[in-house]
C-alpha cells in the first residue's frame, strides 16, 4: 500500500466516523465536531488519491483550501445556532418527537 | 436498533469504497500537466494560486460570498449580549500579544506576497490576521464585536467586491474571471490584497461576534 493510499483510506475511515457520528450522537456541540471529522475524511480522500500517481496535482489541493476555507464558515454558522437555541431552549440537544 | 443499523452502514461504507479505491484506474485526466501547460498564462509561478486565482477564480469567488453569507448570519441571529466576565488576564500575556500582533501582521503580508510563487497566498495570510485578532481578544487588548460599524462591515464585504468587480470586468471583455495575461498578475494581486483583508476580518469577526456574550454563555 503507497502512502497516498493509506492517506485515502484513513480518510474514508474517518468519513465514516463522521457520519456514524452526526447520526448517532445527540449532542449538538459533538453533533458539528462529527460533521468536521467528515469533511476533514473527505478532504483526504480528495488530496490522497489525487496523488497516487506520485505527483501531487494543484486542482484538488485548492478545491480543499477552498473547501476548509467553507468548512470552517459553515462550523462557526453551525455553532452560533447551537448558541441560539442553547439561549432559546438551555438545551444543546434537537428535541426527539420524529425519532424511532 | 439505530445504532447497529448505522454501524453497520458506516462499515459497509467503508468496506465499498476501499475496494474500489485499490481497484481504481489511473485518471483519464492529467489535470496537473494541464496546469503546468498553462501556468505562463496565469500571472502566478505557484499552480495552486493559479488554478484558485485563475483558472478555478469562479470557485473562489463562490467560497468568498459564502463566507460573507455565514458571518451575514450570524449577525441576523443576534446572540443577547450580557456582560463580558472574565478573570483578568496576565499583563505578561498582553505584553507578549502587544509583541507578536505586529509580526503577525507582517507574517500576513509576506505570505499574501510569497502566494505568487510558493506555499502561501490570501487563505493563508487571512488565518494568520484572523489569529492576530483573536489572540489580542483572548489578552483583553481588543473587545468582542457587539454591532460593527460600517466601515467595518465595509471591510467584511469589500474582499467578495474587489473579486466580484474584477469578474464584471472581465466578463465585458469575455468570459467570467478570464484575465487578459498581461495584466493577469497584478489582478490577481488586488484580489487577493482584497480576500485576505476581507478573510481576516470575517474569520476573526466568527470568533468575535460568538464570543461577544461570553458571560452566560454555555
Amino acid at each position: 500500500m503507497t502512502g497516498e493510499l493509506l492517506f485515502a483510506s484513513v480518510g474514508v475511515i474517518l468519513f465514516a466516523l463522521g457520519v456514524a457520528g452526526v447520526l448517532l450522537i445527540g449532542h449538538l456541540l459533538r453533533r458539528v465536531l462529527a460533521f468536521n471529522v467528515m469533511g476533514s475524511g473527505a478532504f483526504l480522500v480528495l488530496v490522497g488519491l489525487a496523488q497516487r500517481n506520485g505527483i501531487a496535482d494543484p486542482v484538488p489541493q485548492a478545491m480543499v483550501l477552498t473547501g476548509i476555507v467553507v468548512a470552517v464558515a459553515a462550523t462557526a454558522l453551525a455553532l452560533a445556532l447551537v448558541r441560539r437555541l442553547y439561549v432559546l431552549t438551555g438545551k444543546l440537544e434537537l428535541s426527539q418527537d420524529d425519532d424511532e | 436498533m439505530k445504532r447497529l443499523l448505522v454501524v453497520l452502514g458506516a462499515v459497509c461504507f467503508v468496506v465499498l469504497l476501499l475496494g474500489a479505491m485499490f481497484d481504481l484506474a489511473p485518471a483519464s485526466v492529467q489535470l496537473h500537466a494541464a496546469v503546468a501547460a498553462n501556468l505562463p498564462a496565469s500571472g502566478v509561478e505557484h499552480p495552486v494560486t493559479a488554478v484558485l486565482l485563475n483558472f478555478r477564480g469562479y470557485d473562489t469567488l463562490l467560497e468568498i460570498a459564502v463566507l460573507l453569507l455565514a458571518m451575514i448570519v450570524i449577525l441576523a441571529t443576534g446572540i443577547d449580549t450580557a456582560a463580558d466576565v472574565r478573570p483578568s488576564v496576565n499583563p505578561v500575556l498582553q505584553a507578549l500579544a502587544k509583541l507578536a500582533a505586529p509580526l503577525m501582521i507582517m507574517v500576513a503580508v509576506y505570505l499574501l506576497w510569497a502566494g505568487a510563487f510558493r506555499p502561501g497566498g490570501a487563505f493563508q495570510a487571512g488565518a494568520v490576521l484572523a489569529a492576530a485578532a483573536v489572540l489580542l481578544h483572548l489578552v483583553e487588548l481588543l473587545p468582542g464585536w457587539q454591532s460593527p460599524s460600517t466601515r467595518l462591515r465595509l471591510g467584511l464585504a469589500g474582499g467578495f467586491l474587489v473579486f466580484l468587480a474584477v469578474g464584471a470586468g472581465s466578463l465585458m471583455r469575455g468570459a467570467l474571471l478570464e484575465y487578459p495575461p498581461e495584466h493577469a498578475g497584478r489582478l490577481i494581486l488586488l484580489v487577493e490584497s482584497g480576500l485576505t483583508v476581507s478573510l481576516g476580518l470575517i474569520l476573526a469577526g466568527l470568533f468575535l461576534l460568538l464570543s461577544r456574550d461570553d458571560g452566560d454563555g454555555p
